[in-house]
């Protein structure tokens, strides 16, 4: 299951989402909200989905991450809007039969999700705001 | 005779532009890389970006794909997510 939503998320109900008697092992990514950049201090970030493309890329790498390892449940759910420090902004889950499996999945969602899924953070500090990455 | 679409705008493209989505005619056939251009030229910051690509009906088009008057086009600046 994939989702965007601008309600906290609930990482007690993705667990007993990806729960299931198949699994001996789940792992969990929670990306989160960092208080300062590059030594500077973040007030909140902002953040910003092309909703349609973001669920349909998030699919397509869920679907690699299956056909790779044996991923018996997953789920990633990604916020958007605006966000304070310790929030949780994105959430992924996964359930395989062995650790190994696990781990490996849930990095490669991670790291994909963050190279090809149309989704933008905006930090916004004391005295300005930039866009993640969006100059070299 | 000419190809009017319409553009949505994201994260920096959208303060860049000053509008959620934009409106413009490509000479027919348009093609991506034409409007790429054609948004390069009014719009001179999204040059500023490390890279800009475009969607086309939900999925990373290149420079050459035809762009059809009811294709769904947007402007993906660089990702942030997670």
């Amino acid at each position: 299951m994939v989702s965007i939503t601008t309600d906290p998320i609930d990482m007690n109900a993705a667990y007993r989402y990806v729960s299931t008697d198949s699994a001996g092992a789940i792992t969990f990514f929670f990306g989160t909200v960092r208080d300062s950049t590059n030594e500077r201090a973040v007030e909140r970030l902002e953040y910003e989905a092309y909703d349609r493309m973001a669920l349909t890329k998030m699919q397509e790498i869920a679907a690699e991450a299956c056909r790779r390892w044996d991923v018996r449940k997953y789920t990633i759910i990604h916020r958007k809007g605006n966000l304070a420090i310790g929030d949780i902004a994105v959430l992924i889950a996964v359930a395989t039969p062995h650790r190994a499996d696990a781990f490996d999945a849930c990095r490669y969602l991670i790291d994909t999700l963050k190279q090809q899924v149309p989704i933008w953070k905006k930090e916004i500090f004391e005295d300005g705001q930039v866009w993640v990455d969006a100059h070299p | 005779m000419s190809n009017r679409i319409s553009v949505q705008l994201f994260g920096i493209t959208r303060e860049i532009v000053g509008s959620s989505a934009l409106t413009l005619d490509l000479p027919q056939p348009g093609q991506v890389g034409e409007l790429l251009n054609n948004l390069k030229e009014h719009y001179p910051a999204l040059n500023g970006l490390r890279s800009l690509l475009v969607a086309v009906n939900g999925e990373y088009a290149e420079a050459d794909q035809p762009i059809h008057p009811n294709d769904e086009i947007a402007l993906i600046p660089p990702v942030s997510g997670g």
